[in-house]
């Protein structure tokens, strides 16, 4: 007898909400079929969709959409009407440089210094994000005994929320913490990481690998447990080395798979903002100054707000995200056709 | 109270046009059974009857009332799906309430219904079971339950018997046959198992790619298919063809060329044959037999002794013949016998595949 | 113990160590130490007075020197271990130090001063465990508020979203209609609009509605998520159409079918999404940071990095209220994390 877990679930909400639930949903039953007899069957499809459509709508592609004319337009008014239109001139701000290799030679030096930023952070990150990721992961798929255990442990701090995350490593990182701790126990000068450019830098990219890496992890461990055992099995029995299965097993088959989780860390990494911001506020001085904190300064916090230049600087990030994404969706559906994998 | 009438009624998904132009009468209290190949539109047309798809033509209407308009719910039929369609997250008796509650029954009232129906199927042990916890069987009870709670106009069952093992599925056609009787309530009762079809309806109706091709008791169907389709759908092991030509046709005879050159003679009735014409034989397995050397010589290629009769396949001049004969025979594959159709009811089919005059 | 090392550290089939099995035990203990070790840490130092919390090497522990109040003095003082010329020690309290010398007096016998080189005394420790750091910020600062604007912000954006994304996702997979490809491309496109592409516009579109400064804000613009609609669309079309054309004939309304049907048969596809949604909204931070600038209306997150940030930091508040805001996500971690990481490995969301 086949036995589909649903049909053991069930729905059990405990008694005591069943009843009100039930009550409400009763209530607002009769009006419903009211409609669905005056519109059919089609109408009530519209009615289920709308809900969710109308919040589309209003807060993701409405705004989407605004966001190209409030790029065309200056001044610190706060509503489109209010605001005067000026065509180009926030993206040509944006451009304006001497020289495009060095940010001072910019009219908006900060935008070119967090676009420079922004790109060291997502090439060292990125680098280094998947290189962890998949080291673990294959020390996770060995023939190992309390494997959950060991994946929940790097699993942890994917669900601290970003505050935390800056948090816990600011008050590691700091004069007193526990890293100097550690380098004073064993002899050597403590030192004020976070005060300093490049140490600042190193532990914005090493505090959002900790954050994420359990998350990557874990769908690359999905990709090596969808490995066909016998494959190993067969290596083994031709005493294949490991690196050599690594590079001709492993590697080929979890292409695909790897692929797909590059090009999510990369669309993460050039959006990086919440657990450096609170870790480093962006310092110091701008070494840790990335290009969401840059839109979120230029178009709230700064005494100058200029929400038309982050408009222009947002829309180009976006114009980058919308080829990853598009990347990503196209690498997954291939990889889903070749794997079969659901 | 359960007289569903169907005209013109057609079927298009899309550009797919799925059924065409039915027209069809079903009487109050009458067993019906569409039957066809799979895929040629019985589900649909029964669906277009519950009001679970719209026709896209044609009008449709139960107890005179005109009910293209009216949905599914208020058409006060049953139904039972193939795959039963049990709500899994209910238990049995929730299962059976669910349709009685949506009336704002009286739950005294819902009770005794599914007390009723619990009784009548043999299902009261597994009422506060879910489904996944009963057999195929007992799911396929509770899914005729749910219909009965209902008291509907007419029941519309959709290949119910087709998810059981053959034994079951013999049991329970002799216990829906009872059902019927009992509850003498209008069934529309969908198979594409000829067998299903003959044990149970009043009437068959034969489809196939979205058109009647026949209507009639099981035993018109059998003695007098209208075409060839018929003929070859209706009984089993499935009649014989066999190729010739009208060499003569008289009143009451015609004489046909069989394609080995043997001559047969064929009583029909009303000519309008004429000599030459291309025709189509067709004799059920059952009806030929083993005749003396004027017969139709043909070569055993297989011989399937069951005991109680013996399935014979041979070659007619390059035509494939099965043959039932009853008893033990002694007979060799390679050997040669020959076939005679004396006793036999033998039908004549024209080159469009329909039948020729009325057999006497 | 050394069962428990021989149980983890037992290879299959016996055989001899390889390299690659030293790797992974290092990487594997080492990781153990890095992802837990900082929040631990952290919990450890929570428990610490800013005395503590200010001393440099830190303590594993909340240790803090006794204090004794002596007679005639306001002040409670330091208690130390003084180890006197003679070889005797005795505890004494100090009154005040200049350079190497520190002025002690006897609790017992305060009208004398002893002076005493510093290497000379050891301050007397004990543990103790600052709860006010935790029973403070809740009685004295708005840390209350925070936690449940947190609170509401998470459970009501987490109910609209099973709502509204369940309703959606049934009308996607079980009707068919006219636009349901073009409903389907647009929430598939939205994925490619993370809030930091849209915020300013959103900004202006939230200030038009009244939502500024309220956590309707908050909530509204994070309810329909794609990934939502995804997975429980996703979910729903293995559901039988079958069902819903018994359903219809038993009378169901379109409604029914929803909530009597559809909704329990999504059951567990529900759990996943709202155990992701707790988590998501429990962890916003930069658009309640946009939305919210009434302190009474912060949520524990923007709290917490508005005080982390000023210039004169209570770690000693910030550190125990970064463990209140942990809780949530800690207990789904222990009870949920299983059903996380399928939900993950599965559908590839976060
Ligand atoms: N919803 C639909 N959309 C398009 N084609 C359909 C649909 N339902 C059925 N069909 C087509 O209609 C034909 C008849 O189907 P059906 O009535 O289910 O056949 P059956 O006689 O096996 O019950 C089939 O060719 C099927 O592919
Ligand atoms: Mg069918």
């Amino acid at each position: 007898m086949t036995t589909d877990p649903r049909e053991q679930s069930g729905f059990s909400f405990g008694e005591a909400i069943a009843k009100p639930v039930r009550f409400v949903m009763d209530l607002i039953d009769p009006p419903l079929r009211f409609l669905q007899r005056t519109t059919g069957i089609g109408g009530m499809a519209t009615f289920f969709l709308l809900p969710n459509m109308l919040i589309f709508g209003i807060f993701v592609l409405l705004p989407f959409f605004i966001n190209f004319a409030y790029s065309m337009t200056g001044g610190t008014a706060l509503f489109l009407p209010d605001r005067t239109f000026v065509g180009t001139d926030q993206y040509a701000r944006l451009f304006d440089c001497s020289n495009y290799l060095d940010a001072n030679s910019c009219a908006e030096d900060t935008f070119w210094t967090a676009v420079g930023n922004t790109a060291w952070f997502v090439l060292l990150q990125v680098t280094l994000m998947i290189v962890v990721s998949l080291v673990t992961a294959l020390i996770l798929n060995r023939d190992l005994r309390a494997r959950s255990f060991w994946r929940a442990v790097f699993f942890f701090p994917v669900l601290l929320s970003p505050v935390v995350v800056g948090l816990i490593w600011k008050w590691i990182l700091q004069r007193q913490g526990l890293l100097n701790f550690g380098l004073y126990s064993l002899g050597f000068e403590p030192h004020v990481w976070l005060n300093d450019r490049s140490w600042s830098f190193a532990a914005a990219v090493g505090v959002s690998i900790w954050a994420h890496m359990g998350f990557y992890t874990l769908i690359l461990l999905a990709g090596l447990q969808a490995i066909p055992r016998d494959l190993y099995e067969a290596a083994e029995m031709d005493g294949t080395k490991p690196t050599r299965v690594f590079l001709r097993i492993t590697l080929p088959l979890l292409a695909p798979n790897l692929l797909v989780v590059i090009v999510l860390v990369l669309i993460r990494a050039v959006q990086i903002f919440d657990e450096v911001y609170v870790l480093t506020g962006g310092g110091p001085g701008t070494s840790t100054l990335f290009l969401t904190q840059y839109i979120y300064e230029t178009g709230f916090a700064a005494q100058l707000r200029n929400p038309g230049l982050a408009a222009a600087a947002s829309i180009l990030m976006g114009a980058v995200l919308v080829v990853l994404t598009l990347l990503q969706l196209s690498l997954s559906r291939s990889g889903e056709k070749k794997g079969g994998r659901k | 109270m359960g007289h569903i009438k169907l005209t013109n009624v057609a079927k298009s998904f899309g550009s797919v046009d799925v059924i065409h132009d039915i027209s069809l009468e079903i009487a109050d209290g009458e067993f019906v059974v569409f039957v066809g190949p799979s895929g040629c539109g019985k589900s649909t047309l029964l669906r277009m009857i519950a009001g679970l798809d719209r026709p896209s033509r044609g009008e449709l209407t139960i107890d005179g009332k005109v009910v293209n308009n009216i949905p599914a719910a208020d058409r006060g039929l049953a139904m039972v799906f193939q795959s039963y369609a049990l709500y899994p997250h209910m238990s049995v008796r929730q299962n059976l309430a669910f349709g009685l509650e949506n009336t704002k029954m009286a739950k005294t009232e819902i009770a005794e219904r599914i007390a009723e129906a619990a009784r009548m199927l043999e299902i009261e042990p597994y009422l506060e079971r879910r489904p996944g916890q009963l057999s195929g069987g007992q799911r396929q009870r509770v899914a005729i339950g749910r219909a009965i709670v209902r008291r509907p106009v007419a029941f519309l069952l959709d290949e119910p018997l087709s998810n059981l093992d053959a034994e079951l599925r013999g049991s329970t056609r002799a216990e829906l046959a009872a059902l019927h009787a009992r509850l003498s309530a209008t069934m529309i009762y969908v198979t594409h198992d000829q067998v299903e079809a003959m044990t149970l309806a009043d009437r068959i109706v034969v489809l196939r790619a979205g058109r009647i091709e026949q209507v009639g008791t099981p035993l018109e169907l059998y003695n007098s298919p209208a075409n060839r389709f018929v003929a070859g759908f209706i009984g089993s092991p499935h009649m014989n063809f066999l190729e010739g030509t009208i060499e003569s046709s008289g009143s009451d005879k015609a004489v046909v060329t069989l394609a080995g050159g043997h001559r047969v003679e064929v009583p029909i009735e009303g000519n309008g044959t004429a000599k030459g014409a291309r025709v189509t034989l067709g004799v059920r397995p059952q009806h030929i037999s083993i005749g003396d050397t004027k017969g139709i010589p043909a070569q055993i290629k297989l011989v399937e002794a069951l005991g109680s009769e013996t399935v014979l396949h041979a070659d007619v001049s390059g035509q494939k013949v099965l043959l039932v004969a009853p008893g033990q025979h002694d007979l060799m594959v390679g050997e040669g016998i020959h076939l005679s159709l004396s006793a036999a009811p033998v039908h004549l089919f024209n080159e469009n595949g329909l039948r020729l005059g009325h057999m006497v | 113990m050394s069962r428990v090392a021989q149980f983890l550290f037992r290879r299959k089939g016996g055989k001899g160590w390889h390299w690659t099995d030293i790797v992974t035990w290092i990487w594997l203990i080492g990781g153990l130490f890095i992802m837990f070790g900082p929040a631990i840490w952290l919990v450890g130092s929570s428990f610490k007075t800013p005395a503590a919390l200010a001393e440099f090497p830190p303590t594993i522990l909340p240790y803090v020197t006794q204090k004794v109040t002596v007679e005639g003095i306001d002040k409670p003082l330091d208690l130390y271990e003084v180890t006197l010329e003679g070889g005797k020690t005795v505890r004494l309290a100090e009154l005040r130090r200049i350079g190497v010398v520190s002025q002690m007096i006897d609790p017992s016998n305060p009208g004398e001063i002893i002076k005493v080189n510093i290497a000379q005394r050891k301050p007397v420790r004990e543990m103790t465990f600052a709860s006010e750091n935790y029973a403070e910020p809740f009685t004295h600062f708005d840390f209350v508020r925070y936690l449940w604007n947190s609170v509401f912000v998470t459970v009501v954006a987490t109910l609209i979203t099973l709502i509204v994304n369940s309703m959606a996702a049934f009308a996607l997979s079980k009707y068919e209609f006219r636009g349901r490809t073009v409903a389907m491309l647009l929430i598939l496109a939205t994925l490619m609009v993370p809030l930091s592409v849209i915020m300013v516009p959103l900004y202006s579109i939230v200030s038009a509605l009244g939502l500024f400064n309220s956590l309707w804000g908050v909530i509204l613009p994070t309810v329909a998520t794609p990934t939502g609609v995804f997975i429980l669309r996703q979910y729903m079309l293995t559901i039988p159409d079958e069902l819903i054309d018994a359903a219809r004939m038993d009378k169901a309304s379109e409604w029914q079918i929803y909530w009597r049907i559809i909704l329990p048969l999504t059951a567990p596809a529900l759990a996943v999404l709202a155990i992701f949604s707790v988590v998501w909204r429990w962890n916003d931070f930069l658009w309640p940071l946009i939305v919210l600038s009434r302190k009474e209306l912060y949520t524990l997150q923007v709290g917490l990095s508005i005080y982390s940030g000023e210039l004169n930091v209570q770690w000693h508040f910030i550190l125990a209220m970064t463990v209140v805001t942990m809780i949530p996500v800690v207990l789904v971690f222990i009870f949920l994390q299983r059903f996380i990481t399928t939900g993950i490995a599965g559908t590839g969301l976060k």
